[in-house]
């Protein structure tokens, strides 16, 4: 995250304040705020404001079409958000789903990505292409395209296990407890773009540490642990970083999938499945906007531990330039 | 696949040393290959039984027996009437493709079809038949679908909303982004810090207040809540496009000054011309954003069936023909088509957008 704030050629003046500045400087400082000013009146309406609403909407009981007058009604949502037990059983199902979707997520495309960048890869270019193409399909498709292929009669999926010598293969979406990794399986065209991030951060290891690696007498696995994962954990923890904060938001699949019922049994009741229902189906924007902020909070939390973690794992290379 | 080591060093840098082509590596390339291959197959395998499906009739996805790909089942008219054609097996081992005339339980009535005026008689349950199917691919169903969804309205909102969008994505993130990549102000690493972190923060934060705003202001049921917003700049294609700008020397910015150009002058005159691999790759970004984009179209467009664009479309269309999976994969592939075919044809300004905002951090 350094290269940030880091502007090589012409660093911001520190502690110049607007008086220090010269009349030139001056003008240069108001022409830059002019160019960034469709980016700041945008944060403003639409991140800022809406930030600030939304904290004021959990201490009132505002609903749309409702034709109830707005009041300020305290701490009454957090009181019922505390004894929802959709709520926390929704939020474990969030982290529940997450936590089967999240190695996936993260050490395939690492594999991937160490296949596609090996010598003895024949037709490199090409297969990746192929790799990454399906990342771009719309996510509506490829549910129903992999919903064909994930159904339990039909598909080539459960054909393939039978051929295997599978006896009972799963029922997949109808099933509780295979409905996760069938939405694991639904989502796994989105790999391709972890996958080239992976990718790219494996060229940019330096070769002579593989070269000192092989003086040493490192095998594959000790080359792979002790330079190349390391080498690369910065960009890891980069996709660590957005596919969590993605997977806790996880909800369009099911949404899609079932009307957002639930089904089967409610297994597949996300947060934000719940949190949509409660602000667009119920148009309960008090209550929807308290569930947001538990949402935030959680996030908020998982964040700063995976940050405080980085410490111990992420690798930065002592001078990244 | 044993040595990293050697692999990336023979990819990432051509040395002018001959390359050691010995019979073990030709067996770890055939080998790593393969494996590959192999994957790839699995990974493509659900559009290969989309084309399948999408070209096949509902009556055979529901027929028992019936093959994975599209095919037709033999029949032989006789006499005005279509008789189903069976592969018959006789005691001697041989099979005959004869047309069945009487079913019966214990035996049948057969004619050779050859030869239709001798009946057959066979001993067995024509249930226990298979019949010969031979590839038939049918288009029917994309005509269907085309029809009942509506597709030339959809194809229509979601292309110019595509559109109008990268007007507006292009534009603002080009700006902000030569804002932050070329003049000195205070604040501006704070300020450019809090617009990558906008990344991070949950829409479900700012999407209750922001949706009740436009219900207020009477946004919703239009096309405004899905425009507006990309004029005001984004996160992620600010910080691509900055991130190309910075590759620009100053130089030349430096010798337009003095030729008495203006900073707007010089961003159009110097910088553009020099960015358009990555104006290329936002352009691409947006539009794949707004074929893809499915959740502010839904609650902003649900009454509006005239006006949703192809994702929504697609979702409702699912929920009403899906028992009908033919029309549903015809229509899934239609939806995706466009998309597809502009990624390869601009495969390489995409991937190296991606690896920028990717790595580059």
């Amino acid at each position: 995250m350094e290269a940030i704030t880091e502007f090589q050629s012409r660093p911001e003046k520190k502690g110049a304040g607007w008086r220090g500045m010269s009349r030139m400087a001056r003008r240069e400082a108001l022409t830059g705020y002019l160019y960034i000013s469709p980016w700041l009146i945008g944060f403003l309406i639409f991140t800022l404001i809406p930030v600030i609403a939304s904290v004021v909407f959990t201490f009132t009981n505002i609903r749309l079409g409702s034709g109830e007058a707005v009041n300020f009604v305290g701490l009454e949502n957090y009181r019922t958000l505390f004894r929802d037990t959709q709520v926390w059983e929704s939020l474990l199902i969030t982290i529940k789903f997450g936590l089967i979707a999240l190695p996936v997520g993260m050490i395939l495309p690492i594999i991937l990505a160490l296949l596609m960048n090996s010598a003895y890869l024949y037709g490199k270019y090409f297969m990746r292409v192929l790799f990454y193409f399906p990342y771009i399909i719309p996510f509506v498709a490829a549910i129903f395209i992999w919903g064909a292929i994930i159904n339990p009669e039909t598909g080539w999926l459960n054909m393939a296990l039978e051929g295997l010598g599978v006896k009972n293969p799963p029922n997949w979406l109808n099933d509780p407890t295979w409905v996760y990794p069938a939405l694991v399986i639904l989502g796994l065209w989105g790999i391709g773009n972890a996958m080239l991030i992976n990718m790219a951060a494996l060229q940019g290891v330096p070769t002579e540490l593989y070269d000192a690696a092989k003086v040493d007498g490192a095998g594959f696995w000790r080359t792979l642990f002790n330079v190349t994962l390391p080498l690369i954990s910065p960009v890891i923890f980069y996709n660590l970083l957005l596919t969590v904060v993605g997977l806790f938001q996880y909800f369009l699949v099911p949404l899609v999938l079932n009307s957002g019922t639930g089904a089967p049994g409610g297994a597949t009741m996300f947060y934000n499945l719940y949190l949509y229902k409660t602000f667009f189906t119920y148009q309960n924007m008090a209550y929807g906007a308290t569930m947001g902020w538990l949402l935030f909070l959680v996030i908020l939390v998982v964040t700063i531990f995976m940050f405080w973690s980085a410490k111990y794992w992420v690798y930065y290379a002592g001078d990244s330039s | 696949m044993t040595n990293t080591g050697e692999t990336l060093q023979a990819s990432t840098i051509a040395t002018g040393t001959k390359k050691r082509r010995n019979w073990g590596n030709l067996w770890k390339t055939i080998a790593i290959t393969l494996l590959v291959l192999l994957l790839l197959a699995a990974f493509l395998a659900p559009f290969l039984q989309m084309l399948f499906i999408a070209f096949s009739t509902t009556d055979q996805i529901t027929e028992l027996g019936a093959p994975e790909w599209p095919a037709e089942a033999a029949v032989f008219e006789y006499g005005g009437e279509v008789l189903d054609v069976y592969v018959v097996p006789f005691e001697d081992g041989t099979q005959h493709e004869l047309a069945i005339v009487k079913k019966g339980r214990k035996e049948s009535i057969f004619v050779d079809p050859a030869n239709p005026e001798e009946e057959i008689l066979w001993q067995g349950s024509w249930r226990s038949l298979d019949r010969p199917w031979t590839f038939a691919p049918t288009t029917e169903n994309f005509f269907e679908a085309w029809n009942l969804i509506n597709f030339p309205r959809l194809f229509f909102n979601t292309l110019a909303i595509a559109v109008i969008g990268i007007i507006g994505t292009v534009i603002s993130c080009t700006l902000v982004a030569y804002g932050f990549s070329r003049f000195r102000f205070p604040g501006r690493d704070i300020l450019f810090i809090i617009l990558i972190s906008t990344i991070f923060l949950p829409a479900a934060v700012t999407v209750v207040p922001t949706y009740t705003f436009f219900v207020k202001i009477g946004w919703v049921g239009t096309w405004l809540p899905l425009l507006v917003p990309h004029f005001f700049a984004n996160a992620y294609n600010t910080f691509l496009l900055r991130q190309y700008f910075m590759t620009i020397p100053h130089d030349l910015d430096d010798a337009a000054r003095i030729d008495g150009a203006g900073s707007f002058r010089i961003l159009l005159s110097i910088i553009l011309p020099l960015s358009w691999p990555v104006i290329v790759a936002v352009t691409l970004f947006h539009l794949v954003f707004a074929w893809n984009d499915y959740f502010a179209p839904l609650i902003y467009l649900s009454t509006k069936p005239e006006l949703q664009p192809i994702a929504v479309g697609l979702a409702f269309f699912n929920g009403i023909y899906g028992s009908r999976p033919p029309l549903i994969q015809a229509a899934a592939l239609m939806a995706l088509i466009l998309p597809v075919i502009i990624f390869f044809l601009a495969q390489r300004w995409f991937i190296q957008g991606v690896v920028i905002t990717g790595v580059e951090k």
